[in-house]
Parts: structure tokens; sequence; C-alpha cells
């Protein structure tokens, strides 16, 4: 019988690595067409200064919770929220530290975005750290 | 300043430039999923806040008034740059609008039934929102806070 046991706990595992495949690819795709969504409304309005509310809508946030929840339950979905009141500190200082460097100093967009990316990692890594951990 | 829609920008962003923000959208979604299932929500739900959108959103804007100037047969300008700034201090407001859909999704959501709480939420988001950038707009304090 210990072959059976091993067969079943193998199908069983095969099953779980399937399904976690397919919800990646359900995410990837709605996340994908949400944050298309909220970065199209960005460019079509006007003045930029509050198209740019739309580049830090919660996109990402919508087509995670919404999955998550039907995954994993509400409460799990609650404790992800949680974190992420946290994390929009981090996105704060990114934001703060761009206007500071595209305004003030005139760097170019790309790199700027893309290098600041890393403070945005540390500082929601420290958060992680000391609030969160 | 009124708030206008622009319908004519869809014609100038490439069908490439909504590839690449489709493409990064839905890996981003897809790694704080996996993140989430590997190391917990705690953890995940930090990516939740992951700049998606500013980086490719930043760049296009300042492609486009780089070519909009040339056009007008100017070579040189920093005003793509003093755009993607005003756009980054949008994002900034949007940020402190997001801190209030993450308390209120966090509260709310173990009570209340998800769609109800998502529409709450976002809601607050660009209520919130959008009244600091009114109000940094329009009062002078407000606007030496948010520089």
């Amino acid at each position: 019988m210990p072959e059976v046991e091993a067969a079943t706990r193998a199908g069983a595992f095969a099953a779980a690595k399937e399904e976690t495949m397919a919800q990646l690819v359900i995410r990837f795709l709605v996340g994908g067409a949400i944050v298309s969504a909220f970065a199209l409304l960005g460019d079509l309005l006007h003045p930029k200064g509050f198209a740019g509310i739309f580049s830090a809508a919660p996109s990402v946030a919508l087509a995670t919770l919404t999955l998550t929840v039907a995954s994993e339950g509400r409460g799990y979905a609650a404790l992800e929220a949680r974190s992420m009141l946290v994390a929009e500190v981090a996105f704060i200082a990114y934001a703060a530290a761009c206007t500071y460097c595209l305004g003030t100093r005139h760097t170019r967009s790309a790199p700027t975005a893309l290098l600041l990316l890393a403070l945005w990692g540390a500082v929601a890594a420290a958060l992680y750290t000391v609030v969160l951990r | 300043m009124l708030i206008k829609l622009h319908l004519g920008a869809v014609k100038r962003t490439r069908w490439h430039e909504y590839l690449t923000r489709f493409v990064l959208g839905g890996l981003i979604t897809a790694m704080t999923g996996w993140l989430a299932n590997r190391y917990g929500p705690v953890l995940g739900g930090l990516f939740l806040t992951f700049p998606a959108i500013f980086p490719a959103s930043a760049t296009l804007l300042e492609k486009h008034e780089r070519a909009k100037k040339r056009n007008a047969g100017i070579a040189s300008t920093i005003r793509g740059r003093l755009a993607a700034a005003l756009e980054a201090r949008g994002a900034l407001l949007g940020a402190i609008g997001g801190m209030v859909f993450a308390a209120l999704v966090w509260k709310l959501l173990p009570r209340t039934g998800l769609t109800a709480t998502l529409i709450l939420a976002l809601a607050s988001w660009l209520c919130v929102s959008s009244l600091l950038w009114y109000a940094r707009k329009h009062h002078a304090r407000l606007r030496s806070v948010f520089r």
C-alpha cells in the first residue's frame, strides 16, 4: 500500500503544481489587463499632475486581492492589504525621489524610474523588517 | 484648471508600448501571487505597491513630449522630464490615497463582501488623491509640502 499512497501524494502534488501554474497564468492576464487599463486612463487624462495619480493606482492590488480571496479567503487577503498599507510608504519615497530627480536634477525618465526601483525595494525591505516581521 | 480626457493620446501610443505595459503588469501580478504563495501574505502584500505603471508612463511621456518639440523645430528640451516630474508628484498623491485604499481593505474585507469593499476602497482612493491634488493646486502652504 505504500506505493499507492506515494502515487496518490505525487498525483496531488502534480495537481497542486498545475493549479498553481494555472493561477499564475490567470494572475498574469488579469493583472496585465487592469494595469493596462489604469495606465491608459492616465495617458488620456489632462493635466499631467492629475493623471499622475493613476500611476499609483492600486491596479496590482485589485487583481491580486480579487484572485486571492477566491483561492485563499478574505482573512489572507486582508493580511496582504495590511502589508500594502505599510509598503505605500516605500512608494511615497520612490515617487518623491523621482519628483526630485526629474524636476530638479532633470535626469532622464527611463533610467531614473528604473534605478529608483532599488530605493522602493530598500524602503519596503526595511519596513518589512522593522514593522511587519 | 479643468480635468480633461484627451482621446487623441490613444493614437500617440504604439501597440508595442501597450504590450510592454500589459506584460509588465501581468508579470508583477503573477510574481506577487507566487511570492505570497511561497513566503506568505505579509511579504507578498508588499508587492501590491510595486511601481508597475509609473516607469513606463514616465518614459512614454518624456518620449512623446520630446517628439512634439522636435516636430515644432526645437531640438533640445527638458520639457518631457518636467512633465514626468509632474506625473511623479501626482503618483505621490496617489500613493497617499493608496494608504486609505489599503487600510479600508484591511479592516473591512474580513467582515464585508469583496465587491463592496473594493468599490468603497477604490472610490476612497480616487477621492482622497483627487482632493489632495486639488488642495495642492489651490493652496500655497500645501504646495510647499508636496513640492
